[in-house]
């Protein structure tokens, strides 16, 4: 960009002055003829008729419409349910805990919401605790953590990364896990039982494992030294952090569930992309072929109340749902494939009407030049 | 004014140690022109590179990134395109200089002879020092700039050739006083004592003052004296001089200042556009600030359970302000550094294309095209002005002897080679069978003119004879039998080679004699007078006596003037040969017409007697030379006419034709003469017969000017408020002195008014700061793009001035293509230029630009909307390496391809429809509307590309049930779609899709997926698991059937509505590429419109008469024998200058007129 005027070179009789042929560097030399330099390079060179765009839109609203509403249909057929155990209102059996409960709460608080489903639901069911109004976006939750802590690594283990500030020491130990998501782990408890019409409850097994990305929980979490049996002395010298009532090795008695690859506590670090989010909690296996997984009827949803949730008037809810090939339910997947299908369609018919009132001009164009 | 003093004595320290130091003085001639060193490279260069606000400004983000608070992002997101973009840039200045080290070295290192203690010792350049006498000799450079001393020619004087200097290669004669002319040898020079007092260093080239004291007397000294620094020693065996300004003080160095930077429109509206995305992205900092204060206040101070405040972060104000910073860094990729980086590329790339092209290279002289200035090629393709010099641009300043009109009989069809090529199988006259003496130069089809003289027609050999001897040539015989002419001019040149080749060769002439060998035998004839040529004569006649005694009186003249002095029984001859004339003049041929008188003895004498009385008088001698002229030239004998052409360089009307039906105005500033420039303007078809009015402005004063500028206006078919519609009909023709009136303040805007409505414009007589003036005049008053073509030094102010400047390559010098930004060899490359290559650049520029805006403001508005759902943390949206790569891996080399590569029409096309040029002039395709309307797309993009993933992934689950709202699981879809989105985008844009454009988006989206996958993958996590935590997000979420709905109707949504708009507009509004492009896509075959540019006859005649580049006095010269000597050394070296012969008669002649402004030719 800088130019000087003045080279000495050009001083230096390299420049056949008299006869004259210029001063560049590249003189003399003829240009290779080849069809990159002469811009010549063969080349395909598609353009907008009304050949081409069309019968695009045609194909696009046919193609859409289809799938949209198959994809609508799928989602019709998932049974889900979702119920709201916040109990913000004074009805709600939630009523007392949600006013009374705070993080400093030592006792338990205990509620359970009665529900019926209406229509048996078939499948395996997934039950999803649903939280409102919680930022786990936000900018200084999502990158307080320390992966290589969570990876088992020993020295990350005692040496928390400066991220997970405030949350890396308590009293000058190293919390274990560190950060503010670990800390704002949910830990309400849910149980299901099945009311029978004869008033007899009967617990629903919950299934506790397969409810985390098989990557999060083989390869981004592991425990210290190894997933070894042992955890409270791989834990040594940590402490658990403020909110919680128990070290992270108390979290599951089953040694393949417990410390960091324990599945709940993965399931909440995968941090939501939205504050209103939902995430998986247990699933409901199916037992037999014969009778229906959640057959209708009434259900009891016991939940032990740990989470705070009225400071920051979030919301709580419990989701069953049962799953397709395309996930949950999800009627606007559906609902906006058919709509952009006709919209294209529409446009099509009347990009046609158009062209054949108008676009007569292009084919006898005034090319005077 | 602060004068430089200093002192030579005989030993050079001591005179160094008395000279009084001007403070600013450089003893020293080593000059430096490098900028750096190895040890302040770094420093010297860093700083130089932050001085552009663009870097500086991407520091100023990096910085803000290391605050922990503040960082939104990593810092290798800015540091790592920063640092390649520094580095390149620092690797290509390092290469500059490193050969600018290596010049100077060359330079520095040059041996000179200085005469040091009396003898003379060889030294460096660069240890010369002010004060030596240094002794140059034949063709040697000059060191410094040298006042000289002595020369070994006669009287002190020496030639040099200034090339270097100002480009013009004739050669310049220099004197050194009288008083040191003797000092010739090294003893005398040895005790040379003066005292030097001379003005300080500057850059006039022209001009030096100084007086030097030796001896106790005064002498003045001028440029007549200095030899300067880049000039070469010519014709001289050796002289000394001694050293005045030495390195950075010569006047080369002076000169050679930092050029002006030019920059084009795009640049500017860039710059805007940039500024006002700043403001743009101040308010969506803004914006969210605002929002991040009401969420901390609102929300956030109640979240505080899980989400304690920064303790260094009190209060939801500080918040804001810190998230506005936050932001700031976010959404700063709307104006990626890439885009500076990019644009370069691409304008290097369309420079290559123009070095590469062969239908731009010139095989006569082996020059290719060469772009100088790589940053000007997008605003070749919005030219409105042309300005052209015309010798050596539009013509070749070669004239051919093409007709002739012997007796009333025409001869030669033709005598245009590029023609006959087409036309006709004839085979150009062998002249050297018969005539050994013959030049080969010239190509004469007429072979009955051969046979005429041949058979021995008088008229014709009298013809000739008269071409042979009334003539003001100097003729020189390098060997045997070759034979070389020095004319003055082109003109006379080309008759005296004529007569050369039919066998009236010009042999030699002394002061008094004139050999010629008259088919094969020698002749002597007396030369008793030259009644030399001048402007109001228009003529000039030789009297001779041949070797039988008789007295003859051979004229040349224009008609106009010679037929009125003919003898009445000419009179049916003068008719035929009137039509002749006026055929030739029709095809803008330059004519002359020729005539003989018989002279008696007594007539003779008579006459001789009143010639020497007119020349020995002082007072009115020149008028009274005339009378005496006027007297002998009566009763002439009409012998026939000559109809030289101004050659035209190849393919000069029809380049005028298609640029100005591409709508761009050609204007011809030149030197010459206005008959010649008119003449030029009508063989070039610039001027046509069809024009309503040619506008003639010749007045001398301000009034004459200013009337005759508003007679235009009352023209009765031009209403006062002229029209664009009736420009085309309008020409104008404007001589150098009334420009200058025109130009003043008062009188701008009436002549930019009328040269408004002007389809063509010449002016002559100028000079080149007339020809600057001119041009900045339109750029001040039309705001439109100027382009100066020209080849000589004179025509280097207006190739800076205006916005683009091309050289004629391989004609005068090479001063003019120093100074431009584009040079070739040919004229009639400038309609490849701006036709073909212009438009490309700019169409492609501008295609690159609304596709750079639109995928940025894609890419980084998804982060503004996210910011209403993340409490406006300046939480973004895409993982970090996504923001790091998306501008310099996953979709720059697409774009760049369709900036580099791209064609709308073929080239054949854009010079077929020269019309599809106008969208360039007219700003069309890349200004603040399309800006608009891109970053509207690119907008709407983001508000799709965020809120289809949002409303479709908040609810869904994958196929197994864990819920894919997840925080990385929408990063990646989001920015898959993304990817897509704008991919898809790219390949709409791209309108020619070579293999190159194939590779690169494919391989763009196959590098986008490849890298997502090594990034998500588990070897790269067990290294760094704090770097790399998506581990397995791409497996997870990419085989998701949801996401690939998701992205597929995020890509309809996003593309379709363009495609139905894109459609329409096709359909609706064609533009001419559109159509151009459907008629070549539906194969129809058309003959493109009629271009039929043949030489069309004129009617009308427009004769230039004796329009030769003449110069009176030079038959005085001849007839007293002063420039014999000189003449035959400097002929021995410079067989091909002409002018070289005349320098030491016009130095003397014209040493009154060097005050006045040359006319550069």
């Amino acid at each position: 960009m800088m130019a000087s005027s003045y080279s000495a070179k050009e001083e230096d009789g390299h420049h056949p002055g008299a006869s004259g042929a210029g001063g560049a560097a590249a003189n003399g030399r003829k240009p290779d003829n080849t069809a990159f330099k002469q811009q010549r390079l063969p080349a395909w060179q598609p353009i907008l008729t009304a050949g081409t765009v069309l019968p695009a839109f045609f194909a696009i609203g046919l193609i859409f419409i289809p799938i949209g509403i198959g994809l609508y249909v799928t989602s019709n057929n998932i049974k889900e349910f979702e119920i709201d155990y916040t109990g913000t209102d004074t009805s709600s059996p939630c009523f007392s805990c949600y006013q009374n409960f705070s993080w400093n709460s030592t006792l338990p608080c205990k509620c359970s919401l009665p529900f019926s489903l209406d229509q048996p639901f078939e499948s395996n069911v997934f039950m999803y605790y649903g939280l409102s109004n919680f930022y786990q976006n936000h900018r200084r939750y999502v990158k307080s953590r320390d992966d290589s802590h969570l990876n088992g690594n020993l020295y990350s283990l005692t040496h928390p990364s400066k991220e997970c500030e405030p949350y890396a020491h308590r009293d000058n130990v190293p919390v274990a896990p560190c950060g503010a998501i670990a800390n704002s782990m949910f830990n309400d408890t849910m149980e299901l039982f099945f009311v029978h019409p004869n008033e007899t409850r009967s617990q629903i097994p919950l299934k506790r494992k397969g409810i985390a990305w098989w990557t999060d929980k083989h390869v981004k979490f592991r425990n210290p030294g190894g997933n070894g049996d042992n955890l409270t002395a791989a834990f040594q010298g940590t402490t658990y952090p403020v909110n919680w009532h128990k070290p992270v090795y108390e979290l599951d008695a089953d040694p393949e569930n417990n410390g960091f690859i324990n599945e709940d506590f993965i399931v909440w670090m995968r941090t939501a992309a939205l504050p209103t989010f939902r995430k998986l909690y247990r699933i409901i296996e199916k037992k037999s072929s014969m009778t229906p997984t959640l057959p209708s009827g009434n259900y009891t949803l016991e939940v032990t109340y740990n989470y705070p949730v009225h400071s920051f008037d979030g919301r709580k809810r419990m989701i069953l749902s049962t799953i397709s090939w395309m996930g949950g339910k999800n009627p606007f997947l559906g609902i906006a494939y058919i709509t952009v299908g006709s919209v294209c369609f529409f446009l099509g018919v009347v990009l046609l009407l158009i062209h054949h009132k108008y676009g007569n001009r292009s084919s006898s164009p005034d090319i005077a030049s | 004014m602060v004068l430089c003093h200093f002192k030579i004595s005989p030993e050079r320290t001591e005179a160094r140690e008395k000279i009084p130091l001007h403070s600013k003085h450089c003893w020293s001639n080593c000059i430096v022109t490098s900028k750096y060193n190895i040890i302040t490279f770094l420093p010297v260069n860093l700083f130089e590179q932050f001085q552009e606000v663009a870097n500086t400004y991407f520091l100023f983000l990096l910085i803000l990134q290391l605050i922990p608070q503040i960082s939104s992002l990593s810092w290798f997101t800015t540091i790592v395109p920063l640092v390649l973009v520094l580095s390149i840039t620092a690797v290509k200045d390092a290469t500059d200089d490193y050969f600018r080290h290596k010049s100077d070295n060359q330079v520095n290192n040059r041996q000179s002879q200085v005469l040091l203690n009396g003898i003379l010792q060889n030294e460096k350049w660069m240890n010369v020092r002010v004060g030596d006498i240094i002794k140059l000799e034949n063709n040697q450079f000059v060191a410094a700039d040298l006042l000289l001393l002595s020369s070994t020619e006669p009287h002190g004087l020496c030639y040099i050739e200034t090339a270097e200097l100002d480009g013009e290669t004739n050669m310049k004669v220099r004197q050194s006083l009288s008083v040191t002319s003797e000092l010739g040898d090294p003893d005398k020079l040895a005790q040379f004592d003066g005292e030097v007092v001379c003005e300080p260093p500057n850059n006039k080239l022209d001009r030096f003052s100084g007086t030097l004291y030796w001896r106790d007397c005064k002498y003045p000294l001028s440029n007549q004296n200095m030899l300067l620094r880049g000039c070469v020693l010519r014709n001289t065996e050796s002289c000394y001089g001694l050293v005045i300004f030495a390195g950075p003080d010569t006047k080369l160095m002076q000169n050679s200042g930092c050029t002006k930077f030019k920059r084009t429109s795009i640049d500017r509206l860039m710059n805007t556009l940039v500024l006002w995305i700043f403001g743009f992205l101040v308010c969506m900092g803004v914006i969210l600030a605002i929002g991040n204060a009401v969420w901390e206040r609102k929300a956030g101070s109640l979240f505080q359970n899980f989400l304690p405040w920064d303790p260094s972060v009190n209060n939801f104000l500080f918040s804001a302000f810190l998230s506005f910073w936050s932001y700031v860094i976010i959404l700063n990729t709307v104006v990626p550094i890439s885009l500076y980086v990019s644009v370069e590329v691409i304008r290097l790339g369309h420079s290559y294309f123009i070095n590469w092209d062969r239908k731009m290279y010139c095989s006569h002289s082996n020059t290719a095209a060469e772009v100088r200035t790589t940053t000007l090629n997008e605003e070749l393709g919005q030219v409105e002005y042309i300005f052209s010099d015309k010798t050596g641009t539009l013509t070749q300043n070669i004239m051919s002897f093409n007709k002739c009109s012997i007796n009333g009989h025409a001869y030669a069809v033709c005598g245009d080679d590029t023609l006959m090529k087409g036309t006709s199988k004839a085979e150009p006259l062998d002249f050297s069978s018969w005539n050994p003496l013959a030049d080969g130069g010239l190509c004469f089809y007429d072979g009955s003119l051969l046979e005429a003289v041949k058979t021995g027609d008088l008229v014709a050999h009298e013809f000739f004879r008269l071409l042979s001897l009334c003539h003001t040539v100097m003729s020189e015989e390098k060997t045997e039998g070759a034979l070389v002419y020095k004319a003055q001019s082109p003109d006379e040149g080309a008759l005296v080679t004529a007569a050369r080749n039919f066998g009236f060769v010009f042999c030699s002439r002394t002061p008094g004699t004139v050999t010629v060998h008259e088919l094969g035998r020698p002749v002597t004839y007396t030369l008793l007078a030259i009644l030399d040529f001048n402007n109001i004569r228009k003529r000039m006649s030789v009297i001779v006596r041949n070797p039988e005694g008789r007295i003859r009186l051979y004229c040349k003249g224009a008609d106009t003037v010679l037929f009125d002095r003919l003898h009445p029984c000419n009179h049916e001859l003068m008719n035929i040969t009137t039509n002749h004339l006026n055929e030739y003049a029709s095809d803008g041929l330059r004519t002359l017409a020729l005539a003989y008188r018989d002279l008696t003895e007594d007539e003779w004498e008579e006459w001789a007697e009143l010639y020497r009385g007119a020349g020995r008088t002082v007072d009115f001698r020149e008028d009274r030379l005339a009378a005496a002229y006027e007297e002998i030239e009566q009763d002439m004998m009409l012998l026939g006419a000559t109809a030289i052409e101004d050659k035209l360089q190849e393919g000069v009307p029809e380049t005028i034709a298609i640029l100005s039906l591409a709508n761009i105005k050609i204007w011809v500033l030149t030197g010459d003469k206005q008959e010649t420039a008119v003449n030029i303007g009508y063989s070039c078809k610039m001027l046509t017969d069809d024009m309503t009015e040619i506008f003639i402005i010749n007045g001398h004063t301000v009034q004459g000017v200013r009337e005759e500028l508003s007679e235009k206006p009352k023209n009765p078919t031009s209403p006062t408020s002229l029209l664009e519609s009736i420009s085309g009909e309008f020409a104008l023709v404007i001589s150098g002195h009334s420009l200058a009136h025109a130009l003043e303040a008062d009188m701008e805007y009436e002549f930019v008014e009328t040269v408004s409505v002007c389809k063509a414009v010449i002016c002559c007589r100028v000079t080149p700061l007339q020809k600057a003036l001119v041009i900045e005049l339109i750029k001040r008053h039309k705001k439109a793009v100027t382009l100066a073509i020209g080849d000589g030094a004179n025509d280097v102010s207006m190739i800076k001035t205006a916005h683009i400047g091309v050289g004629i390559s391989g004609q005068e010098g090479i001063q003019a293509v120093l100074a431009s930004d584009y040079s070739f060899a040919q004229f009639r490359f400038l309609q490849r230029l701006l036709l073909v290559h212009g438009r490309w650049s700019y169409l492609r520029m501008c295609r690159f630009l609304c596709y750079f805006f639109y995928k940025n403001f894609a890419f980084t508005m998804v982060h503004f909307w996210f910011g209403f759902f993340c409490g406006f943390s300046a939480q973004t949206v895409y993982d970090q390496y996504f923001i790091t790569l998306y501008n310099i891996v996953y979709t720059s080399l697409p774009v760049l391809a369709m900036g580099i590569f791209d064609q709308d029409v073929p080239e054949q096309r854009s010079l077929e429809y020269p019309k599809l040029y106008e969208p360039g002039q007219l700003n069309l395709l890349f200004n603040k509307r399309e800006f608009f309307i891109c970053i509207t797309q690119g907008i709407y993009t983001s508000v799709v590309l965020f809120f289809v993933p949002y409303s479709v992934l908040s609810h869904a689950t994958q196929s197994n049930g864990i819920a894919l709202a997840d925080y990385q699981t929408f990063a990646v879809t989001t920015a898959t779609a993304l990817v897509i989105v704008v991919s898809v985008q790219i390949a709409l844009d791209t309108g020619y899709w070579t293999a190159i454009n194939h590779f690169f988006v494919w391989g763009s989206l196959g590098s986008y997926f490849t890298i997502l996958f090594v990034l998500h993958s588990d070897i790269l996590f067990s290294l760094f698991p704090q770097q790399f935590n998506f581990l397995g997000d791409a497996q997870n979420t990419l085989k998701q059937p949801v996401v690939w709905l998701t992205i597929a109707l995020a890509t309809v949504i996003c593309i379709a509505p363009v495609l139905a708009f894109r459609f329409l507009k096709v359909e609706l509004k064609p533009q001419l590429s559109d159509t151009v492009h459907t008629l070549l896509f539906h194969q129809k075959k058309r003959k493109p419109g009629g271009l039929s540019l043949g030489r069309l006859g004129r009617s009308g005649s427009h004769r230039s008469g004796y329009a030769f580049a003449h110069q009176e006095g030079f038959g005085e010269l001849i007839t007293s024998g002063k420039n014999m000597r000189l003449s035959s050394l400097a002929l021995a070296t410079f067989a091909s200058r002409h002018s070289a012969s005349w320098i030491d008669t016009l130095r003397k002649k014209k040493h009154g007129n060097i005050q006045n402004t040359p006319i550069l030719y």
